[in-house]
This record gives structure tokens, C-alpha cells and sequence, in this order.
């Protein structure tokens, strides 16, 4: 009996490694807080942390104690909670000795982000569920704001930042988009908790990079999307005995045949106008190395280089490939075509997945003709505005979401990769075949960021390449369209 | 006597003062504000309001998405006051003919104003949705296709060429019936022996239009139009929910632009300058319209 409820403790707390875990301990004598932090931690500075986590506790289980002052004597037979020293150290960092409040416990945690549609919102469903078994007390505000990539949602949460009412952790693009919040001003550099949690062992190396800014970590990455994928209908390729192709040459002859018998041979959508500059990131990434990329978004690279024309002339001819309505078409609407054969590729991100599987499309997946053995890559983050209301209740947050349990769960749901490097093969076995693929090829392919999706370049100079981009559609001026990236780059670069 | 003059002018100045400081606060003062931040350097998300003199406006006015929106905002003012004028006074003179069931059709004119432009929008953008040859027509080119019209298919808000006429479709859509009931009113109040005494003079039906109730009718035109054209210069929700900026920015307004430029990519200074850019177009409407009717004022 006693080791069946050994392991129950070892299944909810150990095993799923989750957030507050700790244990309860009875005192055997009264003492204060700060006697409980020295004989359990060898130090009494980390009476805040027991205070506060054993009046988390008290507020769901009356059995244990309410600790009012930290200097307060507990009788012999009081339960208090001892969390774990992890937590501890992290609340310890982010815990301001003038706010008294946050020794509570309860409160609310208000979650910004944009995940409103299907899986995304399933997978931060499945986030909160892992948050509230560690944090009953606490309760969850989903402040979501719908609109694809986000744009409706950051319209909203920057002014409420420059007000300094922000909630208490928001979803952040991974990479240059944290330049765009002036982190230095606004938000909580996270270096502390990384150490703390061991994030930065658990992180691969490229994105590591990415995620620091000014020498410092904003957020903590729940997932890994990749933007270079080709999606091509297997029932068509099958039919014309097509094989995907792995060059542009091979693309265009593909697309010429499928025109000839009235295929969309490549769709494209455009109305939220990133989906056409998306799939021109990706062919950028396939005109020149993965470091010529990377220099193209650092100042190394000049928007001059003859990828970069390259590139724009591979849209050019592409453009006479696409159906003709992808400006009334959004980046799921259009995949309809591809549902309903009548329509052979697309280039989109892996979310894009997501869609296919609920539609039940048999659907194959390349990378983007000339992108193999390249990851355009995008992560989601949290991130820990500096004055967030709820403080402590952020921290079991960033918890969750770097933790194994968190990124599993969420990812799953999702349709993204887990972040994390240490995923086993039996976890692994877990996700379906694509993203299998997917992190196989996250372990071994040259990483480069999307910027499109926030990673490699602050939001105004995304801006002024989805302006030239979406401009280039129109004018179809490769010398012109050059010209106003090679302005863009300057603009932001300021050289 | 005295007095009580005096008590009632505190009275009174007390009752306004607190909408008046108000207003002042919160439209002028923001106004001003706005105006303040144009020329700043709130180019990023910190506050910044380092006196930097003309130079966003001119770097809006290098800007070729801004020529495009301003292009095509005047386009779009033209089309849809000119548009909404006339089908909401020939729908009007239709139904001042005294017709049957001229309650149902004043309602069915009426309604579309009752809607959001964000219903307009969404309505409009299936309506004219343009469709492909492998997935077939929807909306207006389907109906176009089944009348044997095929050959007038567009590509509406995805044709670079159409975009913003697009747009201004939907828009007289919605207000056509507003300006409807404004000139039925005043068609109204026409008195039917003015009609007579020009037909006894041997006026054309035509010419009784154009001599005598168009002229009696110039208030409502104009107060129409101060209402259209404020109404198409302010145009955003239409746009974000029927088309978005469209291919090239054909569909782009300035408004638009401006939620783009300031929440997007973070140049608050630049959005100020567009605001104020709006400001200034729409006062040039404004302002004749308040000394027209000040000047009536005085007169009556």
C-alpha cells in the first residue's frame, strides 16, 4: 500500500516532472519559515519560496497551513509545502521583497496569444492543463486574440505594454520579432531562469543563438516549426507518375505538364499578405548557402547578390503557375484546391499539416526545390513582461513550457516539434510520420530563421520586405524589387 | 434680474464644463498629441519625442505603398460619393412615384445601412469572389457565367486593375439606401404645386428635375455628402474584412496603412503622420461645410 502510493506520488509529480513539484512535510516541532528553509534548503533565505508555495497549497487543501509572516511560528503537526529547489531558486529571482502580496499564493495568470483555431488551441489547452494540476490555485485568463501570424494580437498587446498593464506572459516569435517589444524596456530577461531550469543545456545551439538578443534570453521556446516544406497531392503525383522535385528546373517542368492538364500546378494565397512572401523566403533560401542567408538578414550578406535576383526571377516564372484568385485565399483556404485535385503543390508551413489531417488529404512533403538539408525555422516562445502582474505565477508558466511533459503534450496537439533535444525514441514514436521527419531533420539540417515568422529580422523591416514582396506580384520588376530590399536592408541596418 | 442672468450663465457654463474640458481633452488634445508625435521620433515601441521636423512625412511620401493608398482613397471617394449620390437619389425619385408596397421597398433600400461594414465585408468578399477555372465560379460570376455573361467575369478585388472599385461597389451598396431616404424626405417636402406651375410653363419632366427639385434639394445633397465623404476618407473596416490590401496595394487605404505601420512595424511617428495627413483631408470637407451652414445660420 505504501509503495503503491509511493508511486502514485512518483507518477503525479516525478515521472510527469512537473511543475510544483515538491513534497508536503509535517512539522515534528513548531518552527518558523525560515527554520523550515534552513534545515530543508540550508538556508533561510528561502523562506519567501515555503511561505508562498505552502499558501498556494493551503488555498486548495485546507490541511495546510496558512503562513501569514514569515517570522510566524508554525505548531508541531503543521503541513507545509517544500518545493522543490528549482522552483525555489526561480521564485527567489523574480520575487520583489517589497510585494508582500505575492506570498499568498492564488491570483490569476493572464496568457496572451494568438492560438485560437484547432490544434493550436488543443496543444495550449493541454498547456494549461499541465499548469493547473501543478497550480491549483492559480487561475488561467486565455487572453487570445485571433488573426493569423498574430498581427491583430500584437496591435493589441503593445499598447497595453507601453501603458504598463501587459498580461502576464504572451506568445513571441523566436528570433529579431523580441526587438520590436524593446525588450530592454519591457520585458524580464530570462538568463536567471535559464540557468536555473537548464534550458540552456536543453536547447539545441541554433537556436540558442536565436533566442538571445542584446546577450540575453526573452523567452522560453515551446515549439519548432519549419517554413521550407513543399506539399504536393500524392493522388496526382501517383497519377502522372510525378516524383517531387528537387531542383526549380525539375519544379517548372512539373508545373509546365500539370498546366497542360488543367492543374493548378502551385497554389498560392495571399490575402493576409505573408503567405506570398513567405513562400519567397523560402526560395531565398534556396538560391544562396545557409549562410548567405543568415548574412543576407545580419548585414554580410548585400541584397545586391545575385541570389537575391535569382530568387525573385524563380517567383516571376511562378507566378505564371499559380491559380489566378490567391489574393481572395488565405493560407488554409486555398489548400482546397490541393483536397479537392484540383490543385498539385503548395509551399507552406508544417502547420499546414495540421489542416491536411483534419481534412484527411493524403498528402507528401518535401522540402522546398533546392532547400534540402535546410531548416527555415520558427519557434513560439513565452515571454515575461517586466511588469507583469502575477509575477510568481509566471514562473510554474515558463515552467510548463520548457519542460519535456509541457513541449510533448503541446506539440502533439499542435503539429509542431518539441524544442528540446532530448526527446527518446519511444517519445518520439508518439508523433505522427511527418514529424518524425521533421525532427530528424531538425537534429541534422543547417538551421536558418524564417522572416516571415519574427525570427530573423525586426518587425519594421519585415514589413518593408512584405511591402516589396507583395508590390512584386504586381509589377513583376525583379531590378525594381531588388532595389527596395536592398533599401529595406539599409533602412534597418542603418549602413 | 440681473442676478439671475448671472446665476443662470454659472449654471450653465458649470453644466458644459465637464463634457467641454472633455472634449477638449480627449479630441483636441489628443489632436494635438497626435499632431506632436508626427513630428517626433517614436519609431519604436518606447516613447521617443525627440523633434525630428518634417522627416516623416517625407519618408511617408517616399514611400510607394502611401502614393498607392492615397491613389486609391481618392478613387475610392470619388466612386463610392458619386456612386451612392445618384443610385440613392434615382432610387429615391423611383419610389416618391407614389408606388405599391413602397414601405417594403424603402425597408429593402433602407436595411443594408443597418448592417457593420465588417458584415458588408465579409458579404461582399464571397459575392465577389472570383473563383478559377479548376474550382469553378462562385457569387456574381457564377450568376454572370448562368446568364450566359461569362465573358464579364472579373477577377474584382484580385484583379489589381478592379481592387479598390471593388470596394466601392459594396460600399454604395450600403449607403445608397441612407441617401435614399435622405432625398425621399426632401422630395417630400416639395410642395407638388411648384411641379405644377413649372409643367403649366411647359417644363419637360426632365427639365422640372433638373431646374426645380434638384436646386430645392442642395441642402440634402450637400449634407449627404459631407456624411459620404467623411464616412469614405475614415473607410477601414471594409477593407480589413473584404479584401485586406489587396494585390499591389490596389485595395490599400490610408487607414489601413496606418495600423499596419504603427502596431506593426512599430513607427508610431510615421502612423501619427498619416493621421494627421487624414486630418488635413478631411477638414478641407469639413470646414466649407461648417461655414455653409454658419452662414445659413446667421441668415435664418
Amino acid at each position: 500500500m505504501k509503495l503503491w502510493k509511493f508511486l502514485a506520488v512518483l507518477v503525479a509529480f516525478g515521472v510527469l516532472g512537473l511543475a510544483q513539484a515538491g513534497n508536503p512535510l509535517v512539522l515534528d516541532k513548531a518552527s518558523t519559515p525560515q527554520d523550515i528553509a534552513l534545515s530543508v534548503f540550508g538556508d533561510a533565505a528561502f523562506a519567501p519560496a515555503i511561505m508562498r508555495a505552502t499558501n498556494s497549497k493551503a488555498l486548495v487543501d485546507p490541511t495546510f497551513a496558512r503562513i501569514t509572516r514569515l517570522d510566524e511560528v508554525l505548531p508541531a503537526g503543521a503541513k507545509v509545502w517544500v518545493p522543490e529547489e528549482t522552483w525555489a531558486k526561480a521564485f527567489l529571482a523574480v520575487w520583489d521583497p517589497n510585494r508582500v502580496e505575492d506570498l499568498f499564493g492564488g491570483g490569476k495568470l493572464v496568457v496572451g496569444s494568438w492560438w485560437t483555431a484547432g490544434g493550436e488551441a488543443e496543444g495550449l489547452e493541454a498547456l494549461f492543463a499541465l499548469y493547473r494540476e501543478g497550480y491549483p490555485d492559480v487561475v488561467i485568463v486565455n487572453a487570445t486574440v485571433a488573426g493569423g501570424a498574430g498581427f491583430v494580437f500584437k496591435a493589441v498587446l503593445k499598447p497595453r505594454l507601453i501603458a504598463g498593464d501587459p498580461p502576464d506572459t504572451f506568445q513571441l516569435h523566436a528570433g529579431l520579432e523580441v526587438e520590436g517589444y524593446s525588450p530592454e524596456t519591457y520585458l524580464r530577461p530570462l538568463d536567471d531562469l535559464y540557468a536555473i531550469f537548464g534550458w540552456d543545456k536543453v536547447f539545441p545551439p541554433d537556436l540558442l543563438d536565436l533566442m538571445r538578443y542584446q546577450g540575453h534570453y526573452w523567452g522560453v521556446p515551446v515549439n519548432i516549426h519549419r517554413s521550407n516544406v513543399l506539399w504536393y497531392s500524392k493522388e496526382i503525383f501517383a497519377q502522372y507518375n510525378l516524383t517531387p522535385p528537387a531542383n526549380w528546373d525539375e519544379f517548372f517542368q512539373i508545373c509546365e505538364f500539370l498546366k497542360g492538364k488543367g492543374i493548378v500546378p502551385i497554389t498560392l494565397a495571399n490575402a493576409g499578405g505573408w503567405e506570398a512572401p513567405h513562400l519567397f523566403e523560402t526560395i531565398l533560401a534556396s538560391t544562396m548557402t545557409p549562410e548567405e542567408y543568415r548574412g543576407l538578414w545580419t548585414g554580410e550578406t548585400p541584397w545586391t547578390h545575385p541570389g537575391v535576383t535569382k530568387a525573385l526571377e524563380i517567383l516571376k516564372k511562378l507566378l505564371d503557375y499559380v491559380n489566378p484568385d490567391y489574393s481572395a485565399h488565405t493560407w488554409d483556404t486555398v489548400l482546397e484546391y490541393i483536397a479537392a485535385g484540383r490543385g498539385a503543390m503548395n509551399v507552406m508551413g508544417d502547420w499546414a499539416m495540421g489542416w491536411f489531417m483534419a481534412k484527411g488529404v493524403d498528402v507528401g512533403w518535401a522540402p522546398v526545390p533546392g532547400t534540402k538539408g535546410v531548416f527555415v525555422a520558427l519557434s513560439d516562445t513565452f515571454a515575461f513582461p517586466k511588469r507583469a502582474p502575477n509575477p510568481i505565477n509566471v514562473i510554474g508558466w515558463l515552467e510548463v513550457c520548457g519542460s519535456k511533459a509541457g513541449q510533448i503534450a503541446f506539440n502533439m496537439r499542435k503539429g509542431s516539434i518539441p524544442a528540446r533535444t532530448d526527446i527518446t525514441p519511444e517519445e518520439k514514436a508518439q508523433f505522427n510520420s511527418y514529424l518524425q521527419s521533421c525532427m530528424d531533420d531538425w537534429a541534422r539540417d543547417a538551421i536558418v530563421p524564417s522572416v516571415m515568422h519574427g525570427a530573423a529580422a525586426p518587425e519594421s523591416w519585415v514589413v518593408d520586405f512584405k511591402d516589396a514582396v507583395n508590390l512584386f506580384l504586381v509589377t513583376k520588376d525583379v531590378a525594381g524589387t531588388q532595389a527596395a530590399l536592398v533599401a529595406a536592408a539599409k533602412a534597418a541596418l542603418g549602413k | 434680474m440681473r442676478f439671475k442672468l448671472r446665476r443662470d450663465t454659472i449654471l450653465s457654463v458649470l453644466l458644459i464644463l465637464p463634457s467641454a474640458l472633455a472634449i477638449f481633452i480627449f479630441v483636441y488634445g489628443f489632436i494635438a498629441f497626435t499632431a506632436y508625435v508626427s513630428f517626433s521620433n517614436w519609431n519604436r515601441l518606447v516613447p521617443d519625442y525627440t523633434f525630428v521636423g518634417a522627416s516623416n512625412y517625407l519618408r511617408l511620401f517616399q514611400n510607394p505603398r502611401f502614393i498607392i493608398t492615397l491613389r486609391n482613397l481618392g478613387v475610392f471617394t470619388g466612386l463610392f460619393v458619386g456612386g451612392s449620390l445618384f443610385l440613392g437619389f434615382f432610387l429615391a425619385v423611383l419610389l416618391d412615384r407614389r408606388i405599391k408596397a413602397e414601405g417594403f421597398f424603402r425597408t429593402v433600400y433602407l436595411y443594408p445601412l443597418a448592417l457593420s461594414f465588417i458584415v458588408t465585408g465579409v458579404v461582399w468578399r464571397w459575392l465577389l469572389n472570383p473563383g478559377s477555372p479548376q474550382m469553378g465560379s462562385t457569387g456574381i460570376n457564377l450568376l454572370l457565367e448562368m446568364m450566359g455573361l461569362g465573358f464579364l467575369k472579373s477577377g474584382w478585388y484580385t484583379d489589381p486593375r478592379v481592387g479598390i472599385i471593388a470596394v466601392a461597389v459594396a460600399a454604395i451598396w450600403q449607403m445608397s439606401g441612407y441617401v435614399m431616404a435622405m432625398y425621399l424626405a426632401g422630395l417630400r417636402g416639395i410642395p407638388e404645386e411648384l411641379r405644377e406651375a413649372a409643367r403649366v410653363d411647359g417644363a419637360s419632366e426632365l427639365q422640372i428635375y433638373r431646374f426645380v427639385v434638384l436646386p430645392l434639394l442642395r441642402p440634402i445633397t450637400f449634407g449627404a455628402l459631407i456624411v459620404l465623404g467623411h464616412i469614405s476618407l475614415k473607410i477601414y473596416d471594409l477593407v480589413v474584412a473584404m479584401t485586406g490590401p489587396g494585390p499591389g496595394y490596389s485595395c490599400d487605404v490610408p487607414a489601413y496603412f496606418m495600423w499596419e505601420l504603427t502596431f506593426r512595424a512599430n513607427r508610431f511617428a510615421q502612423g501619427a503622420g498619416i493621421a494627421v495627413i487624414l486630418l488635413f483631408i478631411v477638414s478641407l470637407l469639413i470646414i466649407p461645410y461648417l461655414r455653409y451652414s454658419l452662414r445659413r445660420e446667421v441668415e435664418a
